[in-house]
């Protein structure tokens, strides 16, 4: 049984610059979870403490968005994404009061050990909590590998690789899932973006090499290209033999209700979603780069390549404005 | 007849990469006579550093410091907030100027740049975060010239191999001070501050960005309060440079800095190690000439 976290109400928000709404999260949380999905997590586009100048600010706070979340979903599980740096032990409380099951503490692929006193705090507190090494192609599996050991170290029920700029393909995926199963036991799912087009093959490598959870959105609804598409992910994990406790018609059903009052399209892989893969930068950038590249008017993709010099990782969005600024005097 | 310094007698309490860097800075200074570096294992590359310059070390913390404290002035805390509560007691005790370089927050906060008069009398000083010390100044500089100040946000990346465990294992507690420390000098009622790691090699700049949020007549004046501060920043910190000019951008004025370092211990990317260090030194310094003012 492969075990889907349904990230549309989180990972979506970046294709709304965190706008989400109450009904809508009342309204998908309630549907997805009719529909079978196992845990269904919500909150801005980077998680816990995420609304801010840096990132963009949501429209509901990260409690209103929990709590909604919370009065609707009975048969599954309420998750949160939390990155140390970005969100205080004060969110990771409100989580907690408000009755969030599954807490995903992330951090870049090489900085585990960022997310130690958070693991094991919530942990202590009897919820489920998995680690999350972000931009996962930033790291060689043997590193990995480590970075994952230390999170199992600290106490993680599973370990969760995030290809957040959507850089892998399936051998990159079936190497770093092999390194880490050398190292350490640990369950472990895979998160997935589209910008190559390779969000479902590189579930499926991860699945078949021994993968036992998958992260996937409504329509692919998600930051960037979005992510892996639910409704395809379902479909092609059934035909192959791995069972989900939700069925392609189920999450069909979702798809097609869901588009009445979410206002994604059908993932569509943009150019720039293209580069922003290629480039290894965080799907999250697109809008960013898109518009500093417009307020300084210089070349949106000259800007992702000198990004992509720069190696930045998930919350630099700062540096993004600074390069476009830099970029349009050097002209 | 050439006037004579008589320079203030310091002690450095920890030998990790903070107390080292401040060997440097503290040997380099006209105003202090660095008497010991005091660590916690003979073996530890701090103090091994120190004594190959001939510094007095010991690798008993604090008793050693106990027993030479008539022959000292200013002590450097560099060890840990928990160490320091304990710490600050005997510093008190034996009337010891204590320069807090722990997030334990005792004493009085102190951004060189703003405040430096107001901590003459302090017994205890702290310096804040060292996303703090970049990012407060330029928070005052705003608040300056702004009519009505809402909001102050700071972002922070600094290089992955400039964080030592303490800061990692302490991140919740660098924002909270950090975000307090923001409220503080700007004097707005909200503040929100965030840290990230990044590994890319060579180490990166540290680099900090502040938003603000608020109602203001001339972006001309932000910028001249702006650029007022960073000159005064840099008479202490000489790798502070502003990479991004004041901009309206989303609804915030937005402006950037980075901080390269003076490579004393760490690498020059490790801007953000030497921006905490530069503004001990400062306080230091200060101190010291206060107190031939006052002695005079």
């Amino acid at each position: 049984m492969i075990t889907i976290t349904d990230c549309t109400l989180r990972d979506g928000n970046h294709a709304v610059r965190h706008q989400l709404s109450e009904s809508q999260i009342r309204q998908y949380a309630k549907q997805a979870d009719a529909a079978g999905v196992d845990i269904i997590e919500v909150g801005h586009g980077n998680g816990l403490g995420g609304s801010s100048a840096l990132l963009g600010t949501s429209c509901l706070a990260d409690r209103d968005m929990l709590e909604t979340a919370r009065s609707v979903i009975k048969n599954g599980r309420l998750g949160i994404h939390f990155i140390p740096g970005l969100g205080t032990s004060t969110d990771l409380s409100t989580a907690i009061e408000v009755g969030v099951d599954v807490f995903r503490i992330a951090s870049h692929c090489t900085e585990a050990n960022v997310t130690a006193p958070y693991i094991e705090s919530v942990r202590n507190q009897g919820k489920s909590v998995y680690g999350v090494l972000m931009m996962s192609h930033m790291a060689e599996p043997a590193e990995l590998a480590q970075q994952a050991a230390l999170m199992a170290s600290y106490g993680a029920d599973a370990l969760i690789l995030m290809d957040s700029a959507g850089y892998l393909a399936p051998d990159d995926v079936r190497w770093r899932v092999q390194a880490i199963q050398e190292l350490t036991d640990i369950k472990l799912g895979f998160h997935a973006h589209n910008n190559l087009g390779l969000a479902v093959a590189n579930s499926m490598a991860a699945v078949e090499e021994g993968a036992e959870l998958l992260d996937a959105c409504i329509m692919g609804f998600g930051a960037g290209a979005g992510n892996t598409q639910l409704e395809t992910l379902i479909a092609v994990l059934n035909r192959s033999g791995y069972r989900t406790r939700c069925t392609f018609d189920a999450v069909a059903g979702l798809a097609h209700a869901s588009q009445q009052y979410l206002d994604c399209l059908t993932p569509h892989i943009g150019t720039a979603n293209i580069a922003s893969g290629i480039n290894g930068l965080f799907s999250g950038f697109a809008p960013h780069i898109k518009r500093a590249a417009e307020q300084f008017k210089v070349d949106e993709f000259q800007l992702y390549r000198l990004l992509g010099q720069r190696q930045l990782v998930a919350g630099q969005e700062d540096i993004i404005l600074e390069t476009a600024a830099r970029l349009s005097t050097t002209h | 007849m050439e006037a004579v310094i008589s320079r203030k007698r310091a002690a450095i309490i920890g030998s990790g990469s903070i107390g080292i860097d401040l060997m440097y800075k503290a040997m380099r200074s006209p105003h202090l006579d660095l008497k010991m570096v005091v660590g916690r294992s003979q073996a530890s590359e701090g103090l091994s550093r120190a004594r190959d310059l001939g510094i007095a070390t010991s690798a008993e913390g604090i008793d050693f410091l106990a027993h030479h404290a008539s022959g000292i002035d200013i002590v450097f805390d560099a060890t840990s907030a928990q160490s320091h509560r304990i710490n600050d007691q005997f510093f008190r005790k034996a009337n010891l100027m204590a320069i807090d370089m722990t997030p334990a927050k005792i004493g009085a906060i102190c951004v060189p740049s703003i405040n430096l008069d107001s901590i003459v009398a302090e017994r205890n000083v702290n310096l804040v975060t060292c996303g703090g010390q970049a990012s407060i100044p330029l928070a005052y500089a705003i608040a300056q010239a702004f009519d009505t100040l809402e909001y102050i946000e700071v972002a922070s990346t600094i290089a992955s191999d400039s964080a030592g465990m303490a800061t990692r294992e302490n991140i919740n507690q660098y924002i909270l001070t950090t975000e307090q420390a923001l409220r503080q000098f700007s004097g707005t009622g909200k503040s929100k501050a965030v840290l990230n790691i990044n590994p890319a090699k060579p180490g990166i700049n540290m680099q900090t960005t502040v938003f603000a949020k608020g109602r203001y007549h001339s972006l001309e004046k932000v910028k001249a309060s702006v650029r007022e501060m960073v000159v005064r920043v840099q008479r202490y910190v000489p790798g502070y440079e502003v990479v991004l000019e004041p901009v309206e951008s989303k609804g915030y004025l937005t402006v950037s800095v980075t901080v390269r370092g003076s490579g004393d211990y760490l690498p020059a990317y490790a801007g953000n190690l030497d921006i905490i260090n530069c503004a001990a030194i400062a306080v230091a310094e200060f101190n010291a000439v206060s107190w031939e003012r006052t002695a005079a």
